[in-house]
């Protein structure tokens, strides 16, 4: 069995603080890390490896130091690992990155299951998943939290805003997965020397080894474009409140009163 | 051919060949040879050969005309014939847009029975109602909902189209967006006209909502958006609204549907409904206690409202996730919004800033939280709110 897990790398959300003159993400000191969720897809992958025997490819896109992702998946267990970088993959919305994503996958060759996470944190859009299904023309099942896999096809619980329901999809197919799915397992120091050895499975491609044209990928083949980026702003005029409990709580009712608003009626 | 090469006039002195990164043009028998399966088109190599040797021509980009492409749409999500509350929401929100364009606000509804459906729709805003009827789109299914949806704007041409930023709405908007070839921008928060070019611009929050971004699609159409739930206001009911109705009749046969459902389990728990609730009240850390919940609960009780709460008492157990706010639960817009004890991170705020009046409690006075709050208080929530309670039940 073939597997294809898509990952990423994204800086850690939580340190992320902007810049209060320019407005700008400031990215010195902030750690990069694997999308938590893709964590959970890579491990789902090695689950099945370990049950039923499978060949793991680690692919993602991204500047020269996303090679740290693709190590990182060889280190935990990926067979192989591939970086997509080039300047013309630089900019790419959801439309082009898939173009890319999905070119490479048919590169790879034969596969029976992709995964990745549901969503990168910086992000949070969830299309990568779906559009690289519908690029390779294969059924996707986003939302995962628990999976089967049997002979020919693959159950999988997804999760519903109401419920969950379980679906059946014949191989190939494409699953997004969330965190509930499993808890993922760490490098290992054997892995860790194996990512960094120079027989490391891992390759670099451009643009040219995909096939992609200029205008296929990147900010030349992307569809939307940013125009601004800002940072909210809060604009409320704020009436401090003073005194005891009693007088605070006395006049805060007074005030929402003047607004129309009677509380406990 | 983009790039062709003059054997007379080559002599065969590799710059073309250093200039290209994807070694795409070669210097064999002392002549410059075009590899086209490497060349990317890219451009790089033009202005490489000084003998005039190497000509060629790159595609350019532009901007298709899309003059025939008009109308404000909205997919309508439904289940078991029930429509999801976010319809009127982006109903709300595309009659803003078409009126600002000068447009209709058009609606596309699928279901096994959903016809019954089309008059409520245009008594919140919409114009037209495109109706597609069919017991296979009964329940929702990634690869049938994409054709319908698919051959319908196919044949009409939308501007604009609207999707719901929930689970089914970002299921099916990437999929549909890939195979007609539509940007996307997912989970908007803000959507409006730009007043010169007349095209959509598109809000919404990115790195957990610590910026915003405003996105256009000027290569596609529709423009097409999801749209975060709780966000938009729907518009208060028009009775006296009339509209169109068009049910569509579709070939269901050629839609290639690849999975089965086994099963599906909907809950039927009492859901914390935070997105009709007038009034919420909703605590953050300091409440991750028994005495704290109770204390949260018995002011929410006296003033009617939901509880709610900040993603660190969902991970602490104090409360079940249905009830968090914020970039990863529920947004809301109450009347009045009480935060108790939260300090104001911005994926929290992200889920509530919408709320009409934010009441903050908070110890510490330079919690951010008070920058989006109408009324301040310093001081602690656990005399703050039993104060409140026992005021509001005496009066």
């Amino acid at each position: 069995m073939n597997i294809v897990v898509l990952v990423k790398q994204v800086p850690n959300t939580h340190d992320v603080r902007i810049d209060p003159k320019t407005g700008n993400l400031i990215r010195e000191g902030v750690e990069s890390i694997i999308n938590p969720e893709d964590r959970h897809a890579l491990e789902a992958a090695l689950g099945i490896k370990d049950r039923l025997g499978a060949e793991i490819t680690a692919l993602t896109m991204g500047p020269p130091q996303a090679i740290e992702v693709i190590c990182e998946a060889v280190a935990t267990g990926a067979d192989r690992g591939i970086l997509l970088s080039d300047k013309a993959f630089a900019g790419a919305d959801t439309w082009a990155t898939s173009t890319a994503l999905g070119l490479a996958i048919k590169r790879i060759g034969e596969f029976d299951i992709i995964l990745a996470g549901r969503q990168a944190i910086d992000g949070d859009t969830a299309q990568i998943g779906p559009q690289v299904a519908e690029f390779l023309g294969i059924p996707q099942l986003t939302y995962v939290r628990d999976l089967e896999v049997l002979e020919g096809k693959i159950t999988a619980e997804r999760v519903l805003e109401d419920g969950c329901e379980r679906i059946e999809a014949p191989f190939p197919v494409l699953l997004t997965v969330l965190a509930a799915l499993n808890e993922p397992r760490h490098p290992t120091v054997a892995g860790m020397l194996r990512s960094a050895s120079e027989r490391a499975p891992i390759e670099v491609w451009n643009a040219a080894d995909i096939g992609a044209k200029a205008l296929d990928v990147g900010f030349l083949g992307s569809l939307t474009q940013v125009t601004r980026t800002f940072t909210p702003k809060e604009a409320r005029n704020t009436r401090h409140l003073e005194g005891s409990p009693g007088s605070v709580a006395a006049q805060l009712i007074q005030c929402l009163q003047e607004q129309g608003i009677r509380l406990g009626e | 051919m983009a790039v062709s090469i003059d054997v007379d006039k080559c002599n065969g002195c590799g710059m073309c060949s250093r200039s290209c990164p994807y070694l795409a043009l070669v210097i064999e028998d002392k002549k410059a040879k075009w590899l086209e399966e490497r060349c990317t088109l890219c451009g790089a190599c033009l202005e490489s050969c000084k003998f005039g040797a190497l000509t060629g021509e790159m595609p350019t980009r532009e901007v298709p005309d899309f003059s025939d492409y008009r109308d404000v749409w909205v997919f309508v999500e439904q289940h078991d014939g029930a429509l999801h509350r976010s319809a009127f929401e982006l109903i709300g929100c595309a009659r803003g847009l078409a009126d600002d364009l000068g447009q209709k606000v058009a609606v596309a509804v699928f279901g096994a029975e959903v016809k019954g459906q089309a008059q409520d729709l245009i008594r919140h805003g919409a114009d037209r109602c495109i109706v597609v009827e069919d017991p296979g789109l009964a329940y929702y299914r990634t690869c049938t909902y994409t054709h319908v949806l698919g051959e319908i704007i196919r044949g009409y041409k939308p501007g604009i189209l609207l999707i719901a930023a929930t689970h089914l709405g970002r299921d099916l908007a990437p999929r549909l967006a890939r195979r007609m070839g539509l940007g996307l921008t997912a989970d908007c928060t803000r959507l409006s006209i730009d007043p010169e070019e007349k095209i959509l611009l598109q809000t919404r929050p990115a790195f957990g909502g610590n910026i915003m971004a405003t996105i256009v699609s000027r290569f596609s159409r529709p423009q097409t958006a999801t749209v975060r739930p709780g966000i938009m206001k729907a518009l208060e009911p028009d009775a006296t609204r009339t509209g169109e109705i068009v049910v569509e009749e579709l070939d269901m046969a050629e839609c290639r549907e690849f999975t089965h459902v086994l099963e599906c389990v909907l809950q039927e728990k009492k859901r914390a409904d935070l997105a009709a609730a007038k009034i919420i009240v909703a605590g953050g850390r300091p409440v991750c206690s028994e005495r704290g919940i109770e204390v949260l609960r018995e002011f929410a009780e006296a003033v009617g409202a939901e509880v709610a709460c900040t993603r660190v008492v969902v991970e602490e157990g104090f409360l079940p996730v249905e009830h968090q706010v914020g970039q990863t639960g529920q947004s809301v817009r109450p009347e009045v919004y009480f935060a108790c004890g939260i300090s104001g991170a911005i994926q929290h705020k992200a889920g509530m800033d919408g709320s009409r009046y934010i009441v903050a409690i908070n110890k510490d006075p330079d919690a951010p939280i008070f920058g989006v709050a109408d009324y301040a208080i310093v001081g602690d929530l656990f005399e703050i709110l039993p104060a409140l309670t026992r005021s509001i039940k005496g009066s």
